[in-house]
Formats: C-alpha cells, structure tokens, sequence
C-alpha cells in the first residue's frame, strides 16, 4: 500500500496535495481504492460548489461497492478531472495521479488539520483490526 | 442467441392475434405511431423452443438445491399454484363489485387472520408487494403514529450495523435519517451502543430477529425496554421468521410492527426476482394507520376497506391492492402446514441448520459464531482459506456451482470476512446435505491443492465468470435494432 | 409432514451429531418466556384434495362474468404458451439472478424484456420491472427530484392520471416533502388543455406526468404537453397503456424531443386480471438517467472466454450495496411477470400488437355507438378516445351497475367516487376479448334496465357498506 509521504489525508482516506497556485488537489488513497475494487463510476462535485470540511461531495462505485468522497477541507470547487469520468479505472491505476477536484480553500493553512502520512498509515492499522 | 436473432420480416404467430385489423381513423393523426414497435417476428414455436432452452441455463428450486442465507428457498409446492390460477380467481377485475368475489375475499381474509395468529399482532394488512414494501409501510406507519401525536421531532431510525441494506432504505424513503448501532462479538445488538443512540429525536428500531448473523437476540426485552422508555417504536423485519414460526411470536417480543416475507416463509415461487408478498402486521396503537386495502368482514359478507373506512390511513401501496395471486399461494400453503405444520417449519429448519453447521466444523470450516446455536441459518468465514489460498468467498460460491448446488449467500453480512451465509430450510433431506458437506470439503480441498482451478470457476455451467466491470463500465442494456 | 422429508431415523442422526437431546434443545437460546405455546388459532392441516375442493368451491362460487371494465386492468388474450413457458419450474423456482452463470435463462430474459420495452416506448433503456404502475410512477416522480439535484420538490399532475396512481404517489412520496399538484381538465374534452397550465408554471416543478391515454380513456395532446414541460424545465415523464402503443406514437417521440421518463402496468402484457395482482411495473427512460434510474438492470457482457453473457449491473445504486443512499428500497422487480411479458409480447410481435390495439379500439367504438344510440345514455368527453370511455346514464349508476351483475354483466367502473363532477358517469372497455353478441349483450341489458328506471322493490336497502 503506497502512502506518499508529500500528501496530507483524512480519516475517510482522501488524499490532499497544496499546489503552488495555493488551490488543493484531492484525490482518494491507494487503501481506498484498493477497498473499493474496480472503479466503474464518478460523479465530481459541480464547478464552483462551495464545500465545508467533511462535506461529502462526490461518489466513487465499483461493481461492489459505492463510496462517498468528503470534502478534506473547506472551499470552492475550483477544477474537475473528467477524464476520470470516462475512465473511472484511472483511479485504480494511479490513486496519486489520478485526481478528482480541485479546492480553493477558505483558508490558508486549513492542510495542517489533515494526517500526514505516518498518522494515516497509522490509521488504516488501527481500522484494520 | 436472443429471440431478436430469429425474427424474420412477415413472420408472425398468427392465431394469437385478430385477423383482420380494423380502421382507427377517429384518431388524430399526429397521435399514431408512425412505424411499428420493432418487437421479434416469428412463429410460435420459435417463442416455445427459445424461452423453454434459456430456462435451461437457469438453477432453480425444482432442480438444485439453494443453501441461500436469508432467502429461505423452501420447496414450492405445485398445487399452490394450480390453485392461484382457478380460472374465476384469474378471470375476476380488482374493482369488480365484492358481490363476485365473497371466495377469494374471504380467503384473503382467513390469510389476514392467520397471520395475526401467528406473529401474535393486532392486525394485518396484505397490501405490500414485497418485503421491501412491506418495510417502507411499517415505517411510513411508524411516522405517522409519531405524527398523529404531534410528536414531530422524532426523525431518526436506528438500525443495527448487520442489518438487510432495504432496512435503512426503506427509512430514508420515509425521509427519516438512519442511526446504525454495533454488534458485538457474539452477534447481539450492543445494549450501551442503543442507549447512547436513543433520544428524543428516536422514531423507532429495525431488527431482524433472528439476525443476519443467525442467532437469536436474547437481549430482546432488555432492547424494548429501551426503547419504549425512549418513546420510539420498534420494527420487527421478517426476513428470518421460518426460524421461530409457532416457537416465538413477534408480538410477544413487543414488536410495534412487523412485516411477513410470504416468498419465503409461505414458500411462494422467487420466480427469479418476484412477485413476492410483504403483509404488515400492527400493535393496537398501530393499527389505525395501516395501508389499504385491507379486507373487512361485516356479518359474513367480505369487502376491502378504503379510505372512508380509516381516515389515517398512511393510504394505498398499489393501484389494486397487491400481489393477490401470491397471497393465495401462501394461503393453500398455510391450509396444508396447518397449526402443528408451521411449529415443524422453525423446528426442521433449525435442526437442517445446526446439523450443516455441526457437519461444516467436522470438515474443517470455521464458524462465524461457534459458540453460538444456529437458528435456520449461520455463517461460515473463509478469511483463514482465503489467507492460505488466495480463493475468496466468491470463487468458492462459484465452483460450488460446478457441483450443482447453488452458491449460499456471499459477502452478507458485510461484518463477516469472505463469508457464507447458509440456510438450508426444512424441505430439504439428510442426503442433501450430506451430499452439499461433501461437495464444499471437495472444493476446500481444491482451494488447498489447485486454487487456479477454484479461482477461475464456473468450468461447466453455459458460461465461465462474467466480467461484471466491463458490465458496468461499458453499458449494453438493449440489443441494438 | 408436509413438505418435510425427514425420517425419525433421520433426526436421530441428525441430533447425535449437533449433540442435542431433541428438537426443543435447538431452541435454547431463545429465553424460555418468550416461547409460545402453539397455534390452536391456526386451523388444523388439510390434504391437497381437501384444500383443492375447498378453493374450487369458492372459486365457483364467485363465478364468471362478462367484463367490461377497464380502469388500469384490461383483459386481453393470452395464449396457451405464455403461461406454461412461464410456469416452468426453472423460471416459476429460481431466485434472483445474482449468481449470474447459473442464471443465463432469467437473465437473457431480462435482457430481452428490457429491449423491447425500449423499442416500444421509444427510449433508450428500461429497468427490470418495478411492483406496478402505480409505484412505477411513483419512483418517476422520486427519479424526477433527484435528477433535479433537489432544485425543486414538485411534481404536476393532471387529474385525468388514474386516482389509483395518484393516491399512491401521494402516499409514497409524502414522507419526503414533495408536493403534487393537480391540474384540472377540461370538462368538455376530458383531457388536460396547454392553454391552462400557464398559472402551474409560475413556480419551478422537476416533472409534468402525462397520462396517454388518460384514465378517461382520452388522448391527451402529448406533443403540446413534453414541449411545454421541457420549455419550463421539467422532465416529462409519461404514464401509457403498452398495448395502445402497438398503435399509438411512442413517449419517446412526443414533441420535439420527446418524454425523458416512461411508466405504466405491464398488466396487459400476458397478465391475467387476477383480481388485482401480480402485475408489473415497466419504466424507460434516456440513457442520461440511467444512474437515477430505481430498481434491477440487467447487462450483456463477456466471460473468461469472451462469449456473450448477461449480469445485474450497476448494483452500487441499490439497497443491498448503497443503504441508506440507495436510488430506491426497491429489492424485487415482478421477474415472473416480466417472463410472461416477453413471451407475450415475441408472440404478438409488431403486428399482433397493433391489430390487438386496433380491435379493442373498435370494439370500444362499436359499444359506445350502441349504447349512445339508447335513450338515456351520453357520452361524457368529446376527446378521442383509445380503448375506453366515460358516458353519462340517466339513472343511478350503482343501481343500473347492480342490475347488470344480475345478468351476468360487470357493466364499468364508476366514476363518482373519485370525480365528484361525474357521479353519473361510468367507465366502459371492449377489449379484442368481446364479440359482437358480448356487445349486444350489454347493449340490450342496459337498454331493459334503463327502460325500467322505476324504484327498487319496496322494503329493499341496498347493503350501506357495499358500494
């Protein structure tokens, strides 16, 4: 299970990346894709929602299962990737690389509230048990 | 091949339709079909070789054996269909006048009766289609009791963690919001879990009793007591009443209300998807919000009571009143078991049960809950298999099939890795059963010692594995004209 | 035992192996105050012979009549084959298709089913049946909001949409704050009128349902209707009688773009009257809906070896998988029915289907210009009409109704009950199923009955429950 150590992630095993723009890109982990099983399905919040933190904004389906996706942070949608919407299996491919939205949080800094990569690999044992 | 692949232009059967068509010319034009539907062409024997060779392809009740947790795939006894089918019964319209159907109404109400009997209820109404239906009113009835008291803040259900998806569907359909609560090691609902989760804001609880888990809830009282003391109601779901028909009745338990799948405790066809029947049964304080119709007896002469009858009414589930061919079948069904017949149903399929189980160990497979009696069902996990092997749960249903037993029930509940679901009812013999230990100690074997072979079955069914992603990914839901 | 083949032999051995003393010791679980005591309300079991003489009498009893009532449940012709293909034990006993290899046959069927509905209704894709009309309009309306995102939680109505389906409706969507507003009719006509509808637009509605034809038996002007609907941004969802479009112009060809969503009973399909069910719900709609849509799909796909097959597919939308969240409760689709559907519908192919159409239609015609031609009897609506019509009587309609069982005839439904405005009006149908003495029949009865019109006989009380 890969959990690169340059994203900050949530307990409901989103991953989040701060991008020079100061726009965060989120995604969902390789554990929950890994959960989930073949991608069949997304659906992307629209262009310019506003979500809370914890907000669910999005689903992801494979053929057994189907998983709301939650905002990491607060913020404006401020980018989709539709080409995971004709290719959902991207994201079983490439977890990291294949990412959902982008958010222009509300606030600078709101990251430092999300688990860096010891914390969440921490996570994914203690719910594994 | 489809039935698409054998039309021919021009060909048709031609006795089954009249002859010679007449004019519609009082029709407005724009309203006709301008080409006719492009259903197949072709002859009657066509239809008659191509649907009896697809059901072929199909396991069923009549030839194999269906171990299917929660699905109850009893014996479906033939003459409970020949007699759904008496020409009157078929012939009759649902808004005929009661008058020309004091029969069937009173049969109807006999199978009201007798279920009232039996779960121990106030009342019952036969209305619901299906189980799920079934649901969806005994919550809708739970709102409206809350409503009727003004009570209105009460927007919540609670549903234990192991229990049928339809349960906190059929909530969310009432527009209340589900609560889930934990089971703990033993199968039982988490009594201090419950207490934290009630409060004001309760409507009321869904349980399945037996559980999913197939054991029996001993803490039921203690359960009702919290929830009487919190004000909500409780929901009886069931799914599971072949366990403990005549041994336990729900309305013993305390249950508000209940619904009855009658496909599988009253052993009406699955007829691969439906028809199937869910009648509610209701506590007093229940009871005047049951849907309609409903059959009321007045002095001998039977009728269905409609609106003006119960102004509360949380009103009509379907256009004529329900899946009434189903409910005949379950009333002749119930007429030959009789009184002493329904207590053998719980204690022969119990006994199938625990004896599978009891055979299952001696093989070698782990038990969900081995401490635990078995009602009509229980739970075998394949996780220590799965770890050895690399065969899943799925792969073991899937070559289970190559040996003619229908596969148990996969992955439910959800709580159980790899888990088998398995309920073997009361039609079935010993020789069955000893015949299906054998045929899962032979695969488990297979796991161990070829899994490719395991993982890559069905191997003689008249398809290997489905690919059911590119199902999914790449839609193909009608054949293309 | 009934249905249990267990020799005392058997449960001997079966006992010694679970290591319990008998059968009661099974139960021990289960805390001993909760156990009841037995059934003695349950009547003691009866042989087959015994509970085949018992439902035959009653059956009997109840009789046959000549029908003539329509009102969402028609009767038609269903050949031998359709009923003993589809009472075969391999389709009668197999359970849902989730173990898809081993249920090629309901699947395929399904597949099939779902095809043809299709090509029918004129839109891209159909589910695998829903319980019946009514809840299948019901899931419309729920389909409707959501695919609106929750914009707006009202649906438009017209009154001439069967009571029934509205009553049901009402009742299944009541819970989740959705308000239905009905639209009224024009009295003359009896279908909804464009022109009216203006005032309804002023607040946003997710769907307008068009009934075709209307419960009247009326065609309504569709094309006007999907074009105002879509024009004001709702879904159209329309509500048909499968039969009359082996004639009429498919919901996927009304108006400029035609229906987004297709509901109705496949009752006419294969399916006896049956005093009221099973029957089947049938719903299409376009592909973009097809993540909204309630209930099974059945999907072609490959196996291992790339040969054809089918599955249920996309689960993740139903109950068992997505809970709470789920598009729908719904778990069963009517799979019989669905079998019996498919089977009717290949022997009729397009053809059977239209002349079946075309001759209910005339046979409605035929009686409608007899009974008109009686003093005392009126037709209600000027519309055109498919297989069914409202006239007005002169004397009471449950009084002539009753009259008429007397000789044998279930003479229409009664409109007063659920339309006020139409205490005197009676709802009548000739399918393809009536000759023309069936006709003549009715005819002369109501002329005799109607002639009559004077009081009935002295110190007789209708029974006050019974109407």
């Amino acid at each position: 299970m890969s959990i690169p150590t340059d994203l900050r992630y949530t307990k409901t095993h989103e991953w989040a990346r701060l991008e020079a723009d100061g726009s965060v890109t989120v995604g969902i982990t390789d554990h929950a894709q890994d959960l989930l099983g073949d991608m069949v399905f997304v659906e992307n919040p629209a262009l310019g929602r506003q979500l809370e933190a914890g907000e669910e904004c999005a689903v992801v389906e494979s053929v057994k299962a189907a998983s709301d996706v939650y905002a990491p942070i607060a913020g404006a949608v401020v980018a989709i990737n539709d080409k995971i919407e004709s290719a959902p299996e991207a994201i079983n491919k490439d977890p990291y690389g294949a990412w959902m939205f982008k958010l222009k949080p509300a606030q600078a800094g709101d990251l430092d509230g999300l688990l860096d990569a010891a914390a969440y690999q921490a996570h994914v044992e203690s719910e594994a048990h | 091949m489809l039935i698409f692949e054998h039309s021919r232009p021009g060909r048709r059967a031609a006795s089954q339709s009249p002859a010679s068509p007449a004019a519609a010319d009082d029709i407005p034009a724009e309203l006709l079909r301008a080409e006719p539907p492009a259903l197949p062409e072709v002859s009657e024997m066509d239809v008659v070789r191509h649907y009896t060779r697809l059901s072929q392809k199909n396991f069923s009740i009549d030839t194999q054996f269906y171990p299917l947790g929660s699905c109850t795939m009893k014996y479906n006894p033939r003459v409970c269909h020949s007699l759904a089918m008496l020409p009157q019964f078929l012939a009759r319209h649902p808004l005929a006048d009661p008058d020309t159907g004091q029969g069937f109404l009173r049969t109807l109400h006999e199978l009201q009766e007798m279920l009232r009997a039996l779960t121990g209820m106030a009342a019952v109404s036969l209305a619901p289609m299906a189980g799920a239906h079934g649901e969806f009113a005994g919550v809708a009835m739970i709102r409206a009791y809350h409503a009727a008291r003004g009570d209105h803040g009460r927007n919540q259900i609670i549903v234990p963690d192991a229990a049928h998806g339809t349960n906190p569907a059929s909530a969310s359909k009432c527009g209340f919001t589900v609560r889930e609560v934990p089971t703990d090691r033993r199968g039982n609902i988490d009594l201090d879990a419950l207490r934290t989760a009630v409060g004001p804001q309760t409507a009321g609880l869904m349980l399945t009793n037996p559980s999913t888990l197939g054991v029996f809830e001993p803490s039921i009282a203690a359960i009702q007591e919290i929830m009487h003391a919190a004000g909500g109601l409780s929901y009886y779901d069931g799914a599971n009443l072949n366990a403990i028909l005549g041994r336990v009745r729900p309305g013993d338990m305390g249950f508000d209300v209940i619904h009855v799948n009658l496909h599988k405790t009253f052993s009406t066809p699955h007829g691969g998807g439906g028809p199937g029947a869910g009648p509610v049964g209701v506590s007093e304080r229940l009871r005047p919000f049951l849907p309609i119709p409903y059959v009321v007896e007045e002095r001998g002469y039977f009728r269905w009571a409609a609106e003006a009858d119960c102004p509360q009414s949380i009103g009509r589930l379907s256009a004529f009143g329900g899946n009434m061919g189903v409910l005949l079948r379950a009333y002749v069904y119930a007429r030959m078991l009789g009184g002493e017949g329904m207590r053998r149903v719980a204690d022969y399929a119990t006994l199938n049960a625990n004896y599978l189980a009891a055979e299952l160990a001696r093989a070698g497979f782990d038990l969900a809950q081995p401490e635990r009696r078995a009602s009509h069902e229980f739970i075998v996990t394949l996780k220590r298999l799965k770890d050895a092997t690399g065969v899943s749960a799925m792969d073991f249903a899937k070559r289970l099939l190559d040996y003619g037993f229908h596969a148990p029930t996969t992955y439910f509940p959800m709580l159980v890795p790899e888990c088998l679901l398995i309920e073997p009812t009361e039609t079935e013999s010993k020789e069955t059963l000893d015949a299906f230990v054998a045929a899962m100690a032979k695969v488990q074997e297979e796991a161990r010692t070829d899994p490719d072979l395991v993982k890559a079955a069905p191997h003689t069914l008249p398809v290997r594995r489905l690919d059911d992603v590119r199902a999914a990914r790449e839609l193909d839901l009608a054949w293309p004209a | 035992m009934p249905f249990i083949p267990h020799t005392p032999a058997d449960v001997a051995a079966m006992l010694a192996s679970i290591g319990a003393a008998d059968l009661d010791a099974l139960f021990d679980e289960i805390p001993a105050e909760l156990r009841s005591a037995g059934l003695s309300d349950i009547p003691p079991a009866l042989s087959e012979m015994a509970v085949s003489r018992l439902l035959q009498e009653r059956a009997v009893a109840d009789g046959t009549y000549l029908n003539f009532i329509g009102a969402g449940a028609y009767e038609h012709h269903i050949p031998a084959a359709v009923w003993q293909l589809a009472g075969r034990g391999e389709y009668y006993t197999a359970y849902t298709p989730y173990q898809a290899e081993a249920s090629q046959g309901t699947l395929q069927l399904i597949y099939e089913y779902q095809t043809m509905m299709a090509r029918l209704t004129g839109l891209d894709i159909s589910n695998a049946s829903l319980y019946d009309g009514a809840t299948a309009l019901a899931e419309a309306v729920l389909m409707a909001v959501r695919a609106g995102k929750g914009t707006t939680r009202r649906v438009l109505v017209p009154a001439t949409v069967h009571p029934r389906y509205r009553a049901v409706v009402e009742a299944a969507v009541r819970d989740q704050g959705i308000e239905l507003a009905t639209l009224p009719y024009c009295t003359e006509c009896g279908h909804t009128l464009v022109a009216g509808l203006e005032a309804y637009a002023a607040r946003p509605a997710a769907a307008l349902v068009i009934p075709q034809p209307n419960f009247f038996g009326v065609l309504e002007p569709v094309d006007a209707l999907t074009d105002w609907a879509q024009a004001h941004g709702m879904l159209a969802i329309a509500v048909v009688n499968p039969v009359s479009l082996g004639l009429l112009k498919a919901p996927g060809q009304w108006g400029e773009k035609g229906v987004d969503i297709c509901v109705g009973d496949g009752q006419p399909l294969g399916i006896p009257l049956s005093s009221g069910g099973p029957y089947f719900g049938f719903m299409t709609c376009r592909q973009a809906l097809v993540r909204q849509m309630p209930g099974r799909l059945v999907g072609a796909t490959v196996d291992r070896d790339g040969r054809r097959g089918y599955v249920l597919t996309l689960q993740a939308r139903e109950q068992h998988i997505r809970r709470a969240k789920a598009t729908s409760n719904i778990c069963s689709n009517q799979g019989l029915m669905v079998a019996a559907a498919a089977m009717h519908l290949a022997l009729l192919g397009p053809q059977g289907l239209k002349s079946v159409a075309l001759a209910a239609h005339a046979n409605t015609r035929a009686l409608l210009d007899r009974l008109t031609a009686l003093p005392g009897v009126t037709r209600a609506f000027s519309g055109a009409i498919f297989h069914e019509a409202a006239v007005r009587l002169v004397s009471p309609v449950a009084d002539v109704l009753r009259a008429l069982r007397a000789q044998g005839i279930v003479g229409g439904h009664a409109l007063g009950r659920d339309y006020p405005e139409l205490a005197d009006a009676l709802l009548i149908c000739a399918t393809e199923t009536k000759t023309d003495d069936d006709l003549n029949r009715y005819t002369q009865q109501l002329e005799r009955i109607l002639g009559r019109r004077e009081a009935p006989p002295c110190g007789y009380k209708p029974p006050a429950m019974r109407t």
